[in-house]
């Protein structure tokens, strides 16, 4: 005969205020098979929980629903408490009366008859909860890193200092990623690569780092512990193991006028090409779409220099399989491209550059070795106009978000200009000006009161050429909308930064969440920012929501962290909730008949056959059976079983009848 | 068989802008297209009426919309742009809000549909003139000029769904299709003055004063309109514009009706161009075209023959 | 107004989007019809159809199934397989005299928790149209009360 106890949460006011949580108490006791209800101001506190405990052992419980906030939120902590009392943690439920309810109805009867509603749904599924004991499987402790810029550096060389092995996946021709392309870095404006190279060269040299440059992800199966991942190496058409890195090949290729990816279009490269002089490894590859052997068939001049005949044209792509405890996600992010702004002419007119390109302008190895020259005809420029919020927080083009780094590189940048180009005139177009962090404040002042940048509050209406000048057209809202009309030699957008452009995909090649824009979706945003909600896959970096360099290596070493802690185990626990076939006794056994139609939609392929032998060793029968290692609990083979010999254990049928059964009840 | 759609001119065509109304008929009679003028039509509101007072600047745009669907019309041609906003406006107001609706039709006393199609000029001309202008084309229209779209065909952008809110193209490649060179300039949608054409003048004549210098900056040799307003301002202001440029311009300003009605042939009185401050010499902008028999997407000017 | 019809709408959502997304309504304090429960599944594809009918037989006037957006579940395909199944089932449903008016098939990603509310709003107001889901219960009471049968 079920035992239940019913604790009904206030948490506060928060479902206090709209639920009429001691009715709903006093009816939950009225329950068949309740033998306990009372309600409390913070289930959650210690205090609550000890009331839980102490009901068990009181009252000797059989099961336990908490009706308080979101089971995702806090059902890890009843069932832990509920554990602590000797109760099976499986016996333990959750009525969400918090997001569900008390939060998006009005107070009034309808939604504490609701609350009640879904508490009495609870009791009913638990009376039919029964103890589960976790599963355990072993930890592989490999970690793998996809995504070699700031954060994927720091997440890997932390793990790797830690101990375990990482294989850090590389989607360019070297790491390096964003921050090798800065010029100097805010606030202290120290030299991006300076401090970054040091970092690429000990992943590069590190013992327990093995680096996939040039290589994607392909695919993933698996869980926590035990992931299986492709990688697609794509073919670099060279043989690392011989190549030297001499850079011959580069200098006598014939394709010479391809814009750098590096450089932001500013400047040109080969078609066989290491992205920058200091990458790593810095070894050359060939980008076969615009080589002239890929295209025409004729050419081969990087064959004949090669010193030591490293050029292999006749390279394919390679698919190799490794098997990971972990995977951290570092795939940064992008700047909006071209013909995103019309009204700002990018694009259209030479002089109007991201961001980004201004980096690679005002950087000591950039196209101009960090002369400040405008693209059009090399002038240096006197006045520069900087538009901040170039697309973030405009609704109208479909990014609401601050982009949060451009207000200081924004700054940076005319501080750089101002340093390089004493007689020139900076303004910034700026709606708000958010320097919030540890010296930031200070250094766009320093930009405005020392090198006299001039900010303009407000935005930029349109923009043109005319006599080699752009004529930029604001108002200035501080002065009252007045039109503000400024002849500038170039112009730099700040513009908006955004996921990758296949985050999406990666996404659901990881079965991982993600947000409107694409960028991946933390688990929790306050209490678990690294992780997502796919035990085993954490988060570093910009690919999360856009970050300055200080966040995302943070961020990487929180990843790092967790990955660590992770590998520290021998074994991990599972949530028990996995299939099961029936059992029978002989000489049916289980009425599994065989059909193996929950083999083939498995996702997971954790179901096999089971042949039953009798005594002399013939197969009496063939029935399913499923492997609880890698059976992930989705519950399509239960849905999907003609025989209904199938249980999901936590969702099992009898639980979902009785829920179904009670949650209408007049 | 003819064609039959409903028209809405405004005030403005009955008015100030004559030449344009006169044009759009004479234009659309050339390509065989009946303009049905919505009968009893009153005021669309315009500027004045949503500054002072929503439910009224609702209220007439729909009173225009029900009398044309008493009349069974389901498209209606709008040739000025404030009318085709304020009715596009009014839709789309009435679209999401069925409260708004009813309070509307109560003070209208007509029931209303909002799914009248509401067609500016240039969707007209897509639509119903551009098919058939190879075969009705007699001239070239061979000059440089600047299409000027103002402020209120294009924007807002999400209720009207119209051509670029910034860099509208569609007067461009209209003008294209004639044989004209199109300029690409920044004020496209700059603002003309407006209504201040009567309280303040000297500023359209600044405000309309940089369009016409940028235009003719750019040197094109005539500014193109699909707006009364824009008409007003940048023609009958010249004096106020030439006062602030401190020169004598001399660039005239047609509608688009106008220059494809000159380029299929028609004469000034149809196309109403002799109403004009700003002098048009009809015959100075387009040529003659003989079409060549299975070349007729490649029209060759006399010029080239001879 | 107080006799006003309020119509007993189960939703069976799964637990990564649909519920996530219920979850963020709650924290956006968006505001929705309490006229709907939620059962919480693993997957869209681990919802027996049987359920449905079930809820119906049980005095539901409605039901939305909920999941991950094509291509988003968390188990690679079971949403796939809940639409298939859905796709096939509505026509033996609608072919036995259920009127499949009163299933709402919804995909609801854990980001959209206005959608959430938009849902189950709309399907409220359209069950409200509709009315009680008389006809089905008394059918099921008389089956009940010749044959005896048990839930």
């Amino acid at each position: 005969m079920a035992r239940i106890g019913v604790f009904i949460c206030h948490c506060g006011e928060n479902i206090g205020a709209t639920v009429d949580c001691f009715s709903v108490a006093a009816e939950a006791a009225k329950l068949p098979g309740v033998v306990y209800s009372v309600d409390y101001k913070y289930m959650c506190s210690d205090p609550g929980q000890s009331k839980i405990k102490d009901a068990i052992h009181e009252h000797k419980l059989t099961g336990v629903v908490v009706s308080a906030c979101s089971p995702r939120m806090h059902e890890p902590t009843f069932r832990k408490a509920c554990a602590e009392a000797g109760l099976n943690p499986y016996r333990c439920e959750m009525a969400n009366i918090r997001e569900h309810c008390s939060w998006v109805h009005e107070k009034g009867e309808a939604t504490t008859k609701k609350a009640f509603d879904l508490v009495r749904t609870l009791v009913e599924k638990v009376k039919n909860n029964h103890s589960l004991e976790p599963i355990k499987v072993p930890v592989n402790k490999t970690a793998i890193v996809i995504g070699g810029g700031v954060a994927g550096i720091q997440a890997s060389l932390d793990i790797a200092n830690g101990g375990h092995k990482v294989i850090l996946v590389e989607r360019e021709p070297s790491i390096g990623g964003h921050m090798s392309q800065l010029s100097e870095t805010f606030p202290t404006l120290d030299c991006s690569q300076c401090i970054l190279t040091p970092r690429m060269v000990e992943i590069a040299q590190h013992p327990n780092i093995t680096l996939y440059t040039y290589s994607e992800l392909e695919s993933m199966d698996g869980f926590i512990g035990n992931f299986n991942v492709r990688i697609r190496r794509k073919a670099k058409s060279i043989d690392e193991k011989l190549c030297t890195g001499c850079g011959l090949c580069c200098t006598k290729c014939p394709t010479k006028k391809i814009p750098s990816e590096f450089e932001q279009g500013l400047a040109n490269r080969t078609a066989i090409y290491v992205p920058f002089p200091q990458a790593v490894p810095n070894k050359p590859v060939i980008d076969r779409t615009n080589c002239r052997y890929f295209q025409t068939g004729k050419c081969k001049v990087c064959q004949k220099f090669c010193p030591t005949g490293a050029i292999r044209f006749e390279q394919e792509d390679e698919i190799i399989e490794v098997k990971a405890g972990a995977i951290v996600l570092a795939t940064g992010f992008e700047v909006k491209d071209a013909g995103f702004f019309p009204e700002y002419g990018y694009g259209k007119y030479k002089d109007v550059i991201t961001g980004l390109q201004f980096e690679r302008l005002a950087s000591a190895s950039g196209p101009t070795q960090g002369e400040i020259r405008r693209p059009s005809d090399g002038k240096i420029p006197e006045k520069v106009v900087f538009i901040a919020c170039a697309g973030s927080r405009d609704p109208a083009k479909g990014i609401s978000y601050c982009s949060k780094i451009c207000c200081m590189y924004t700054a940076k940048h005319a501080m750089l200009y101002k340093h390089k180009v004493h007689e020139g005139t900076p303004y910034v177009f700026y709606m708000d000006i958010r320097a919030a962090g540890k010296n930031y404040d200070e250094f766009t002042r320093r930009a405005i009161e020392e090198d006299g940048a001039k900010y303009i509050r407000g935005r930029v209406s349109n923009l043109y050429e005319k006599d080699r000048k752009l004529i930029v057209r604001g108002a200035d809202t501080l002065l009252g909308g007045k039109p503000v009309e400024i002849e500038a030699d170039m112009v730099v957008l700040a513009t908006a930064a955004v996921s990758c452009k296949d985050s999406e995909s990666l996404a659901q090649k990881l079965h991982v969440s993600y947000d409107s824009y694409h960028f991946f979706a933390e688990a929790h945003p306050k209490l678990k920012p690294v992780e997502t909600n796919t035990a085993g896959i954490f988060l570093a970096g910009a690919c999360q929501a856009p970050k300055d360099i200080p966040e995302s290596v943070a961020a990487a070493s929180g990843a790092a962290a967790k990955v660590i802690g992770l590998f520290s185990n021998n074994e991990l626990t599972r949530e028990p909730v996995v299939a099961k076939i029936n059992q029978t006794p002989p000489p049916v056994f289980s009425t599994c008949m065989g059909c193996e139609l929950c083999m083939q939609i498995c996702p997971y392929q954790a179901i096999d056959k089971e042949e039953i032998k009798n005594r002399n060793g013939e197969v009496i029968k063939t029935i399913a059976k499923i492997n609880p290692g890698l059976c992930q609990g989705c519950g399509t083979c239960v849905a999907f079983c003609k025989s209904k010999s199938i249980d999901l254990e936590g969702y099992s049928n009898k639980q979902i009848y009785a829920e179904v059964m009670a949650v209408i009840n007049d | 068989m003819k064609k039959k759609l409903g028209f809405y001119p405004g005030c403005s065509l009955e008015g100030t802008a004559k030449e344009y109304s006169e044009s759009v008929v004479s234009l659309s009679e050339q390509f065989d297209i009946e303009l049905k003028q919505i009968p009893d039509w009153n005021c669309c509101g315009a500027t004045a009426a949503h500054n002072l007072n929503k439910t009224l600047s609702l209220v007439l745009p729909s009173r225009i919309l029900a009398q044309a669907q008493k009349n069974e019309m389901k498209e209606i041609v709008v040739p000025c742009a404030a009318c085709y906003n304020r009715l596009s406006v009014t839709q789309y107001e009435l679209l999401k809000n069925d409260q708004l609706k009813a309070t509307v039709e109560q003070a209208i006393d007509m029931p209303l549909n909002t799914s009248i199609r509401i067609l500016n000029v240039i969707q007209f001309i897509q639509e119903y003139i551009l098919p058939e202008i190879p075969e009705k084309l007699s001239h070239t229209f061979d000059k440089k000029v600047a299409c000027y779209y103002g402020c209120l065909l294009v924007r807002p952008h999400n209720i009207l769904k119209f051509d670029r809110p910034e860099s509208p193209q569609f007067m461009d490649e209209i003008m294209q299709m004639l044989g004209a060179e199109t300029i690409d300039w920044p004020f496209k949608t700059e603002c003309c003055g407006a209504g201040l054409s009567v309280s303040r003048t000297e500023l359209v004549g600044k405000l309309s004063g940089k369009i016409v210098r940028e235009a003719l900056d750019r040197k094109a040799e005539a500014i193109i309109v699909a707006c009364p307003m824009c008409h007003a301002n940048l023609d009958m202001r010249r004096p106020a514009i030439d006062q602030y440029l401190e020169m004598k311009t001399e660039i005239p300003v047609l509608y688009i009706t106008q220059a494809i009605g000159m380029a299929c042939g028609l004469n000034e009185r149809q196309t109403g161009t002799r109403r004009h401050l700003v002098k048009v010499i009809g015959n100075y902008f387009t040529k003659t075209r003989i079409p060549v028999e299975n070349n007729e997407n490649n029209p060759i000017t006399v010029e080239e023959i001879i | 107004m107080t006799n006003e019809f309020e119509p007993k709408i189960v939703a069976f959502v799964c637990n990564w989007c649909t519920y996530a997304g219920a979850d963020l309504t709650g924290t956006s304090r968006i505001k929705y019809s309490p006229n709907v429960k939620i059962i919480r599944f693993p997957c869209t594809g681990r919802i027996d159809f049987m359920l449905l009918l079930k809820a119906f037989s049980n005095g539901a006037d409605g039901v939305i199934v909920s999941g991950c957006h094509p291509n988003d579940c968390h188990y690679t395909s079971g949403n796939f397989h809940a639409r298939r199944r859905w796709i096939t089932f509505r026509v033996l449903l609608d072919f036995m005299g259920i009127d499949i008016n009163r299933i709402v098939f919804a995909w609801v990603s854990a980001a959209e928790g206005a959608k959430w509310a938009e849902v189950v709003n709309s399907t409220v107001n359209k069950i409200k149209e509709l009315g009680p889901y008389e006809n089905y219960r008394e059918i099921i009471n008389e089956v009940w009360e010749e044959e005896k049968w048990e839930i």
